[in-house]
């Protein structure tokens, strides 16, 4: 049987194959194929095997790894094949490396050098092979080494030679377009190839440079028109005639590069139309193939600058292709259409039925696809039918990629066009409820603000229906098993400020639920934080107006939990929570007002200047004046746990500012400024503690007043950090922060009235303030983190409809209050760093690509003219070989009585086209012969690769001069 | 351009893998499960597409085709047309029956080193070269010619097919 063996595999192979064949398990499969690479390691192993033995080793090598076993041991024999003189066991070596290696492989460097040789080979299937490795293997560090070989093969004697090498060079264009940015011109020329094949094959690395930089090539419309028209009018040899269809791939090609160069460009435009209008005539709409340009040239006519006439006609083909029965034609009707909508939204209208019914249709692309000519197609008047069917079909799907992304379409469409605000709370419910984990936590906060902020028209009526409408929903969905996490903080947050807020439900019957999901979801410390935080605020309600809390023994024991918790965000919520019980009910009010989450905080007095008046009166009474904490020489780390933690957190890093050493300081600053005592009793007070400084500050009185400014400048910051809390986003702080906050105004009140302050406030109070004097690296992240003051005038603008009703309010508001933005943080800590619309992001990654172009753009610019005079060069030397050309398409007339005809015609289209080509290159080259002959020495230095991407200064100032 | 080319049984056995982009052997076998995933829950008679930008990445599609017992799949971005890679599916398949004669799982098994050649006459670094399988064939009949003058060469015979043919 080893004789049987087809193309040299022994009896061993047909062996193995069978077995695997047979294996009843992956386990029995991967057995057998583990003993396969023993075998094989010990064979390939022994000394002097057989170059025909190594060749069938390699392709079961191959084939274990196909199977996906690794076989890298296996590696170095085909490299070393490739080395055979015998073009067979070449050609197996390239395959095997090719099929082995990546192009940033060790390796790769020991194949290079063969490469090369076989770029120069004499045999064009040898030069075949090796192209096709190159395309594979070569990365942008061995470009260069090719590169010279690959050029020269452009002008190879055997077409097929030449399709591959236009194709390799657009390989290396793909991998790193400087690297060849200079032998584009190539392209161009290649276009003139009098092979169609060639000329086809150069269409594919053009359409990718006129992706990139479609002004560049304006001028090739005409050409692109033209040989679009010859192939129509089936020019081109019968050989290249795909089930009757001319070139059906050179016209598809054609079709796309038309499609991006009339793009918005009624001139370009203009001369396609003739051209479409043949193609939707002549091509048959029985083949796949003919559809297949059918459906390119629907799209060619909808990017294109709209011609009605053709507009009908493409509506009438995809008209067609939607009443077809093929599932295929009907995924390109639905979108053709939604490229048709673009255009013209009513076009749609007229194919409902058929729309509705690949709605409907089992296939799962189809579908797909509907729903995303559907997404296009929302006004506000379908979008409750639309994403009702968005949700159903999202609900029905296991496949989360696709889950995420339809969850995030319906979110969009339904904050673009929500008729209601009951239906979009309901739409949105569905959706976290559904696909919770998978949707973006921005879409939680939105929610929650506008629930918060309702829908913009000042009709507080309105807006608490809205929100008792939230709470009920909320209630009953709680009594759902399984809620994703993001969705139960939605609730946690409406359930606290607004569950009580309608007196329909007690506050005991809220607290009870809350502490079912804190304890549901004990795992969950963002839900937990979040619980413990509306906890605070139903009880801080009930206090301000004067009703006793009673709390529930569950509620009690998820406190003592929580005070003991490992994580220090839940336990700082859960002593605020017990600080917070003990207060009286006006302290409470100024500190949890009730629904004041959308009020500013603007009005914040950050330099605390109602203060004044209290620290005068201390320090008259001999207190020491304030010194801040980055100013006190080696106590700066003393600060309790709490800060220093906060501290981490936001920084992302250790604190070494401990142990710098001490630097000269300017002094005490808030009391100077405060009050204007005499220096000496400054001296003296700090000199207890700072015996160092005490000079230094003595001899800058006039240092004070900038750092007075300096220390307003810290203390904003520091509101803006003790606001927003913690950058990790996950749990936030929202409540810690605001009561931190509003300690920072109310517990001084109460100091200045002269109340006692609770122990906890103090300690807040010490932590604020160490938190306060930050390092100036903190500071800087902080103000690009949150972009310091200019954020806050922009955070406030909500992401979609919503006018911002915290501003109009805040008037009405007295300015304390405005300290008090309970769950506000989260929501617009994101916003600083990616602004408002949230999930049209999707947009996004176009900025992305322009940076990537640019370079090659501005090269191109200016090697730009190059590609005129070399066109010129061509069409110079083509003088002898214009005939060629004629004889390109002439050459092997198509059988067809018709074409015999036809054919001078057709050379009057190319002399015509050259003619144009000439033209309008002579206004170039008139700038003087210096500039041809320094780009042919810069030309042919570059194909010798001594400077593959250097400057030419020569050829520079030559193209600029 | 087209990303990879997949050959693979309707038990999910790859035949022919090709990508035009770099795989290492994990991801590609990782790669060809999500597909055969994919495939295997797709009844018949429904469109010979399927938006793999979960599996490819975005803008990816692939097209199949099932052939008796073999799934052809070609994976392939923004910049091809569905239809016309469907056909360039029926190109390679009607080169292989050409070359094979009534082309078989078995022949693939056995052959695929010149699956490979006949695929790279066919695509060319992610590119469409040739749709005419007379060419195709053409172009390989050259390469057996000029490596049978070196050694005896022989394809499977169809005995040996048929005795293993399920």
């Amino acid at each position: 049987m080893g004789s049987q063996g087809g193309w040299g595999q022994s009896k061993e192979f047909l062996d193995l194959v069978k077995s695997i064949g047979e294996a009843r398990s992956k386990a029995e499969e991967d057995r057998i194929i583990l003993r396969e690479i023993e075998t094989l390691k010990r064979r390939i192993a022994e000394p002097d095997v057989p170059r025909r033995k190594m060749k069938e080793y390699l392709i079961r090598l191959v084939y274990v790894e196909m199977l996906g076993h690794d076989a890298s041991f296996g590696y170095i024999h085909a490299v070393k094949m490739t080395h055979d003189d015998s073009l067979l066991l070449k050609r197996t070596g390239y395959l095997a490396v090719t099929l082995f290696l990546n192009e940033d492989h060790d390796l790769i460097i020991l194949i290079v050098n063969t490469i090369q040789k076989d770029l120069r080979s004499d045999n064009y299937l040898v030069v075949c092979a090796a192209l096709t490795a190159v395309c594979k293997l070569i990365n942008e560090e061995t470009i260069p080494a090719v590169l010279p070989q690959v050029v020269e093969l452009l002008g190879h004697s055997k077409e097929a030679v030449r399709k591959k090498a236009v194709l390799a060079l657009h390989r290396f264009y793909q991998r790193a377009p400087n690297s060849v940015s200079h032998l584009i011109s190539n392209f161009r020329k290649r276009l003139c190839d009098n092979d169609p094949g060639v000329m086809g094959a150069t269409l594919c690395p053009l359409f990718d440079l006129i992706k990139e930089d479609i002004n560049s090539y304006k001028d090739l419309v005409v050409s692109f028109v033209s040989i679009l028209k010859q192939v129509a009018e089936r020019r081109l040899p019968k050989t290249y005639d795909y089930h009757q269809m001319p070139a059906p791939f050179i016209q598809i090609k054609l079709l796309k590069i038309l499609a991006l160069l009339g793009g918005g460009d009624k001139q370009a435009s203009g001369h396609m139309y003739t051209v479409l209008g043949d193609i939707f005539r002549k091509v048959e709409a029985s083949s796949n193939i003919g559809n297949a340009v059918l459906y390119e040239c629907i799209c060619c006519v909808s990017s294109i600058y709209p011609s009605p006439k053709l507009l009908e006609t493409a509506v009438d083909a995809t008209s067609r292709f939607l009443k077809s029965d093929s599932h295929n034609l009907k995924y390109m009707g639905i979108d053709a259409l939604g490229r048709l909508i673009k255009i013209n939204p009513d076009i749609a209208e007229e194919h409902q039925l058929a729309v509705i019914d690949c709605l409907e249709d089992p296939d799962d692309t189809l579908k797909r696809k509907t729903f995303e000519l559907l997404y296009k197609m929302t006004k506000s008047s379908n979008v409750e039918v639309i994403v009702d069917r968005m949700i159903d079909y999202m609900i029905s799907i296991n496949d989360n990629h696709y889950k995420t992304e339809i969850a995030s379409r319906c979110v969009e469409l339904a904050e673009q066009f929500a008729p209601s605000n009951q239906w979009f709370i309901q739409t949105m419910n569905k959706v976290f409820e559904h696909a919770g984990d998978l949707v973006n936590v921005r879409v939680a906060h939105n929610l929650m603000r506008l629930i918060a902020e309702g829908f913009g028209e000042d009709d507080e009526g309105a807006d608490s229906q809205l929100r008792s409408s939230a709470v009920d929903s909320y209630l009953h969905i709680l009594g759902e098993p399984k809620l994703p996490s993001v969705f139960l903080q939605v609730i946690c947050w409406v359930l606290g400020e607004y569950g009580t807020a309608d007196g329909k439900y007690s506050a005991s019957y809220i607290l009870g639920k809350l502490c079912d999901v804190a304890e549901a979801h004990s795992t969950d410390d963002t839900v937990k934080a979040y619980t413990t935080s509306a906890i605070m605020k139903i009880c801080a309600f009930e206090i301000a107006v004067g009703r006793k809390v009673e709390l529930l023994p569950e509620c009690q024991s998820l406190i003592d939990e929580l005070s003991a918790s490992h994580s220090t965000d839940l336990q700082q919520r859960a002593y605020e929570l017990q600080a917070l019980l003990g207060l009286d009910s006006q302290a409470v009010e100024s500190v949890m007002p009730l629904d004041a989450s959308c009020e500013d905080i603007e009005q914040i007095d950050k330099n605390l200047s109602f203060l004044d008046s209290f620290v005068i009166q201390s320090i008259e009474k001999g207190a020491r004046p304030y010194i801040p904490e980055n100013e006190r020489s080696g106590m700066f780390n003393i600060g309790n746990f709490r800060s220093q933690y906060q501290h981490e957190a936001s920084s992302h890093s250790l604190r070494f500012e401990a142990y710098e050493l001490p630097k000269p300081s300017p002094p005490p600053t808030v009391a100077q400024v405060a009050l204007p005592l005499p220096t000496t009793d400054l001296v003296q007070m700090p000199e207890q503690t700072y015996p160092r400084e005490t000079h230094q500050a003595a001899n800058l009185p006039s240092a004070t007043h900038a750092s007075s400014a300096d220390f307003g400048v810290k203390l904003r910051l520091e509101g803006v950090q003790r606001k927003w809390g913690r950058p990790t986003y996950s749990s936030p702080s929202a409540s810690s922060s605001s009561s931190t906050q509003k300690t920072a105004n109310g517990a001084t009140h109460l100091d200045g009235g002269g109340t006692a302050s609770s122990q906890t406030r103090d300690s807040f109070y010490d932590s604020r303030r160490q938190q306060a004097e930050v390092s100036a690296e903190k500071q800087k992240l902080a103000a690009s983190l949150f972009g310091a003051s200019t954020v806050k005038s922009e955070k406030r603008q909500p992401s979609a409809h919503k006018t911002p009703k915290g501003i109009s309010t805040s008037t009405e508001k007295p300015a304390v209050k405005g300290a008090i933005s309970s769950s506000e943080p989260p929501k617009e800590k994101t916003l600083p760093s990616s602004p408002p619309p949230d999930l049209l992001d999707l947009g996004e990654p176009t900025p992305a690509s322009i940076p990537s172009v640019d370079p090659f753009k501005q090269l191109e610019g200016l090697l730009g003219p190059t590609s005129a005079p070399s066109a010129i060069d061509h069409s110079s030397a083509a003088g002898p070989k214009a005939p060629d050309l004629m004889a390109l398409y002439a050459d092997a007339p198509p059988a067809g009585v018709s074409s015999g005809s036809l054919n001078p015609a057709l050379a009057d289209m190319y002399t015509v086209n050259k003619n144009s080509h000439e033209t309008a290159n002579v206004a170039a080259v008139k700038k003087g012969p210096n500039l041809q002959d320094s780009l042919q020495k810069d030309a042919t230095a570059r194909q010798v690769g001594v400077t593959p991407t250097g400057n030419n200064p020569n050829l520079f100032s030559d193209l600029l001069g | 351009m087209i990303r990879a080319v997949i050959v693979m049984n309707t038990q999910g056995k790859p035949r022919l893998v090709k990508f035009y982009d770099f795989q290492p052997p994990e991801k590609q076998q990782e790669l060809i499960r999500s597909v055969y995933g994919v495939l295997s829950e797709r009844a018949d008679n429904v469109s010979n597409f399927v938006e793999a930008d979960a599996i490819f990445g975005p803008g990816t599609q692939l097209v199949y085709k099932h052939f008796a017992t073999l799934y052809f799949v070609f994976v392939f971005d923004s910049a091809e047309n569905e239809l016309a890679m469907l056909d360039l599916i029926q190109v390679f398949v009607e080169t292989l029956d050409r070359c094979f004669k009534n082309v078989c799982e078995l022949d693939m098994v056995f052959n695929f080193n010149k699956m490979h050649m006949l695929l790279d006459e066919i695509i060319f670094g992610g590119q469409v070269l040739e749709t005419s399988s007379e060419q195709v064939l053409k172009a390989v009949e050259e390469i057996a010619k000029l490596e049978k003058s070196s050694s005896a060469i022989s394809l499977v015979p169809k005995s040996v097919s048929a005795r293993f043919g399920r």
